[in-house]
């Protein structure tokens, strides 16, 4: 099992001035792996999110990629180190169609004399590709986001996370602004990622996402490690128990 | 039933208008601009469409159509510059002084892209660096400071006279002599061939560099463009820089055409430039527009009122007339607005 790590936290702490976020915090990802972070408003979960992307700097303990010790000092070195996070706020242009987001800021391009020009017709193969390979389903790559639903635009942010052999991917409330009939969607898209090695986070506050996809849960509660459980070991209601910081 | 199903009935219920919106919004420029030709050529047959008339629009098109096409660039990415008007008018002056200079033809032709793009950069940074809340209020001032500057540097008044090679770029003409037989009168204007190469090498910026994608892509969400990691400021820099560097071109232009330059050259061009980049189908928001759209728009611009000249329509009622495409132009991008979110 723990040859398996991909990431890991180690007694990471995050202050504010005098306000604790994070107190000697552990987490640990394999691969393959969903995971899913479970909490109250204010237990710390987004900010143990933006330490594992890099966004933040732990005030104390250190991070683990591959089993080796990294600094970050911006969610490019987390990047590059293979974790993409999907934000809760999408982070698409509405305007452009879909391979334009999903290779937003690394388009392909090919070069004429001494010009780079946007490589169209590769832009369009390798998102066909992308699309196919997450099972995404849309009318054609070059529809413009802002004529999709709220979870083809979710499967499109996701898919922009992973077009470039993420390893881990972080998503934060991934069902929360979606219709009743869109969230399997994007629960069978995380599942699929899984099935193609890629280790996921998922914070929501969402029973159902959690005990549809995760293998394993861990709760926060005010800063701390509350709890933890392989999926198959615990119920709803005890981790309803643990968000509310009660623990038999 | 699933979801592609119902949006297709959707669909059928709308009215005929509504589903002609994405017909129009293609095609519709090019129609507008057959029918405005067609109508006029029936009112004034000898004279619209001779050979003459035809060449004058575009040399009057092709100085504003820099200014349009630069001003584009920036609605694109949500902003605006209210300044071209004036930067026309700065790198006009500073183009006859150096004339008058006696510098070089070819140090001359350089001075009013030059000032054209430092005046430009200067909106920029003081768009981005300085956190000016809005373009709006950036330009706003540059527009009094540019044409302030023009005025002190020429006294306020008119200077004339430039080199023969300067006067080519605004009213040159290329023979065609091989297609007409010796001596023809038929000829076509070096504004209309500088206009459309200078169109050509923006459409491939625009379209198939990376630049251009992110300048669409800072004007539909500059949230999602910092997040891909786009310096969004940087290119701000870039946008609001060209925009005065075609302005400083279309001072050059005006400089050959009119020969001289003068204190109230450009005045209000800037309003023209707005109003041929809205007809033309780019949407204030930011995001949405093409060049050819800006083209059209310019030459909309351009044959209502050499028509409305022609037929000796008053002045006033051409500004009631612009004004009310600009209003209708709008509207449209409305809909498409309140079409686009209901899917």
């Amino acid at each position: 099992m723990s040859d398996q790590l991909v990431l890991e936290a180690k007694s990471v702490s995050k202050f504010f001035g005098t306000i604790t976020a994070l107190q000697n915090v552990d987490l640990h990802l394999n691969k393959g792996e969903v995971l899913g972070v479970v909490g109250d408003n204010g237990a710390g979960k987004s900010t143990l999110m933006k330490v594992l992307s890099g966004l933040y700097k732990p005030s104390e303990g250190s991070l683990f990629f591959d089993k080796e010790k990294v600094t970050l000092n911006s969610p490019r070195d987390s990047q590059n180190l293979g974790l993409e996070m999907v934000y809760q706020d999408l982070a698409l242009a509405g305007n452009l169609p879909i391979g334009d987001n999903i290779f937003l800021g690394r388009e392909p391009t090919r070069k004429v004399g001494p010009f780079n020009f946007l490589d169209h017709k590769k832009k369009k193969q390798l998102t066909e590709e992308h699309l196919a390979k997450l099972k995404i389903n849309v009318k054609s790559a070059d529809q413009k986001v802002e004529e999709l639903s709220g979870g083809q635009r979710q499967a499109v942010a996701i898919a922009r996370a992973t077009a470039f052999n993420a390893k881990i991917v972080l998503m934060d409330e991934p069902t929360a602004a979606l219709a009743v009939k869109e969230v399997g969607k994007v629960l069978d898209l995380i599942l699929n990622l899984k099935k193609l090695g890629v280790s996921v986070i998922v914070i929501s506050h969402r029973m159902d996402d959690i005990f549809t996809v995760c293998d394993r849960v861990m709760a926060l509660f005010q800063g701390t490690n509350f709890a933890e459980s392989e999926l198959k070991k615990t119920s709803r209601d005890e981790v309803i128990g643990w968000i509310m910081g009660k623990k038999d | 039933m699933d979801h592609g199903e119902k949006r297709l009935m959707d669909k059928s219920q709308e009215s005929l208008f509504v589903r002609l919106i994405p017909f129009f919004e293609r095609y519709g420029i090019l129609l507008l601009i057959l029918i405005m030709i067609a109508v006029l050529h029936l009112l004034q047959p000898d004279v619209f469409l001779s050979w003459r008339n035809v060449t004058n629009i575009f040399k009057q098109v092709s100085w504003q159509s820099m200014l349009a096409l630069g001003v584009f660039m920036v609605i694109v990415t949500a902003g605006i510059d209210l300044s071209v008007g004036s930067i026309i008018m700065l790198s006009l002056m500073g183009l006859a002084i150096a004339s008058k200079a006696g510098m070089p033809w070819y140090v001359v032709m350089l001075v009013a892209p030059a000032i054209g793009f430092l005046c430009g950069m200067f909106n920029g940074i003081g768009i981005t660096l300085l956190r000016m809340p809005h373009p709006f209020i950036m330009t706003l001032g540059t527009l009094y400071i540019f044409r302030g500057i023009g005025n002190l540097i020429s006294g306020g008044v008119p200077i004339t006279g430039f080199a023969e090679q300067i006067r080519v770029i605004g009213n040159g003409k290329i023979k065609l002599d091989a297609f007409f037989g010796e001596g023809a009168r038929e000829y076509i204007p070096t504004s209309l061939i500088l206009m459309i190469v200078i169109f050509f090498i923006f459409w491939i910026f625009l379209n198939h560099t990376r630049i251009g994608k992110w300048i669409y892509a800072i004007g539909g969400n500059p949230g999602a463009a910092r997040a891909a990691g786009i310096n969004v400021d940087r290119i701000l820099i870039v946008v609001y820089t060209l925009c005065g560097f075609l302005a400083g071109i279309g001072g050059l232009i005006l400089a050959g055409r009119t020969n001289s330059a003068y204190p109230n050259a450009g005045l209000q061009s800037e309003l023209d430039a707005i109003a041929a980049v809205i007809i033309g189908g780019a949407s204030f928001f930011g995001g949405r527009g093409t060049v050819l759209g800006v083209f059209a728009g310019v030459m909309i611009m351009g044959i209502l009122r050499n028509g409305l000249n022609l037929m000796n329509v008053s002045v006033f009622w051409q500004q009631v007339l612009i004004g009310s495409i600009i209003i209708l132009a709008v509207y449209i991008d409305v809909l498409r607005r309140q079409l686009a979110t209901r899917t």
